[in-house]
């Protein structure tokens, strides 16, 4: 059976390249880089030349880069981090959008419940893009800083980070992005978004899950969130996951070569898919907006079913996808992302995402194309609420 | 300890909420750059920083000079006169 995995948001491959620049440092070059004999000092080489070539993927320099577990560490030491290091200076005021990632929500909530933070969570349009002008107005003398996303992971949308930094940086205000969705996606350089944070996840990049990277303008003081020794330059305690490190290094070291060819395979497949399922099946919605997007990003909403219904029977098809972000699928609630663009609880409900990597090919959008009509139409017929549409709209 | 009113620094050292012991460890590295003469500030949010430095000071042959009066809110600022080639 055709298999066509679109979830790669979610969980992608660890790439071969990457796993044999890991191997070594699992058992023959198994030192510790903070030790100070040789078999130790060699392997914080090779950690350093990896924070080069991270950097080297963002435009920043090596000693700008932060190695954390995941990009859900990385929020959490951006935002929990540099407001805690600020607010006696500044205030207790910070700004994030209302469709982040769980990860730099959660951050914020628990500096609200924690340390009386007040937060603004920003409204955005009906694309899920903020409007600059609403960001500075939501900005205070006490706000600390901002965080939004770059790319949404549930929805697609790129945001126009450098115009939302340009208010930030009038107002002084630093700025984070989570740019787990575009890094190793689409071109990112910090000094062209302007950014003072910016988060990254390796499993996003074809690394392991289990390691990730802040990037940090170098001026800035944070808190560690993971008190503990020297590692990280005494920024975030904890023995280094060499394995990881050295896998995420490969991984941007191969993204950087591969991303133009990858962003344009993406965007052929995706823009396939796209008119294939709107040519295909009435009553969709595309989500997020049309043009300034992932190129590996997809997604819809089926008028009058589920979207989990429609993963399980797809997943009997070989077809892997996801009803929103992987985290919070299981949770069965509407999307506050969907419900923040706009979209009624009930549409809400056939969410369907699909990511796209390199190793998707278009045989496998033409097996998606062929499965996911027959899958919608089968759930349809069994659906009270999408009968009840039909019958309305009949009788209108 | 001796307190100053003024200090002029040729570089500086911010381990302001960074981990015990970095506030020895990077501005030993960073002395290496400076010349006889010049001076490191330290910015420190670490207590024992205050015994330390000093210490260190007179352990490896460069010159306490004191810490600021200069009250920056949420940390130290200690300074350092290189003496000679830092030892590591």
């Amino acid at each position: 059976m055709t298999r066509a995995y679109m979830d790669h948001a979610a969980a992608t491959p660890v790439r071969p390249e990457v796993l044999e620049a890991m191997l070594p440092f699992f058992a023959e070059r198994f030192g510790n880089p903070s030790a100070v004999y040789d078999l130790g000092s060699e392997i914080k080489a090779v950690m350093e030349e990896q924070r080069g070539k991270v950097a080297r993927l963002i435009g920043a320099r090596s000693d700008e880069i932060i190695f954390t577990s995941s990009g859900a560490e990385a929020n959490n030491l951006a935002i929990k981090g540099l407001a805690l290091a600020t607010f006696l200076k500044r205030g207790k005021h910070l700004i994030v959008s209302g469709i982040e990632h769980h990860s730099v929500l959660n951050s914020a909530r628990f500096l609200e419940k924690w340390f009386d933070f007040e937060v603004t969570f920003l409204p955005v349009d009906q694309y899920g893009r903020v409007d600059p002008e609403r960001l500075q107005k939501a900005l205070t003398p006490a706000t600390v800083m901002v965080s939004i996303g770059h790319g949404s992971n549930e929805i697609g949308t790129l945001q126009d980070i450098p115009a939302l930094v340009a208010v930030c940086r009038a107002a002084g205000v630093p700025f984070h992005t989570d740019a787990v969705a575009t890094v190793g996606q689409a071109p990112v350089d910090v000094s062209e978004l302007g950014v003072d944070l910016l988060t990254i996840s390796g499993p996003a990049l074809g690394a392991p899950k289990g390691i990730g990277a802040l990037y940090f303008r170098n001026k800035l003081r944070l808190v560690p969130q993971l008190n503990g020794g020297i590692q990280e330059n005494g920024r975030r305690g904890g023995t280094e996951n060499i394995p990881g490190i050295v896998g995420l290094g490969r991984a941007a070291e191969l993204a950087l070569q591969e991303l133009e060819e990858k962003a344009v395979h993406l965007a052929k497949l995706r823009d396939l898919l796209v008119a294939g399922v709107r040519e295909r099946i009435p009553h969709v919605l595309y989500t997020g907006h049309p043009d300034k997007r992932l190129p590996g990003h997809a997604s819809f909403c089926f008028e009058g079913i589920e979207g989990e219904a429609l993963i399980f029977l797809l997943s009997s098809q070989g077809i892997y996808a996801n009803t929103g972000s992987a985290c919070a699928s299981k949770a069965l609630k509407t999307s506050p992302v969907l419900g923040a663009i706009g979209i009624k609880p009930d549409v809400a409900q056939g969410s369907l995402v699909f990511t796209l990597n390199s190793s998707n090919r278009e045989e496998e959008v033409h097996h998606v194309l062929a499965h996911l009509p027959l899958a919608v139409e089968k759930l349809r017929s069994f659906s009270p609420v999408w009968r009840k549409k039909m019958a309305e709209a009949a009788g209108a | 300890m001796r307190f100053l009113t003024e200090c002029k620094a040729d570089a500086t050292a911010d381990l302001v909420y960074r981990a015990c012991p970095m506030h020895l460890l990077e501005p030993m590295e960073l002395i290496k750059d400076l010349e006889p003469g010049q001076v490191l500030e330290i910015l420190t949010d670490y207590d024992g920083a205050l015994e330390d430095i000093p210490a260190w000071c007179a352990k490896h042959g460069q010159e306490f000079l004191g810490i600021s009066e200069d009250a920056c809110g949420d940390c130290y600022k200690l300074y350092i006169k290189k003496i000679c080639e830092a030892k590591s």
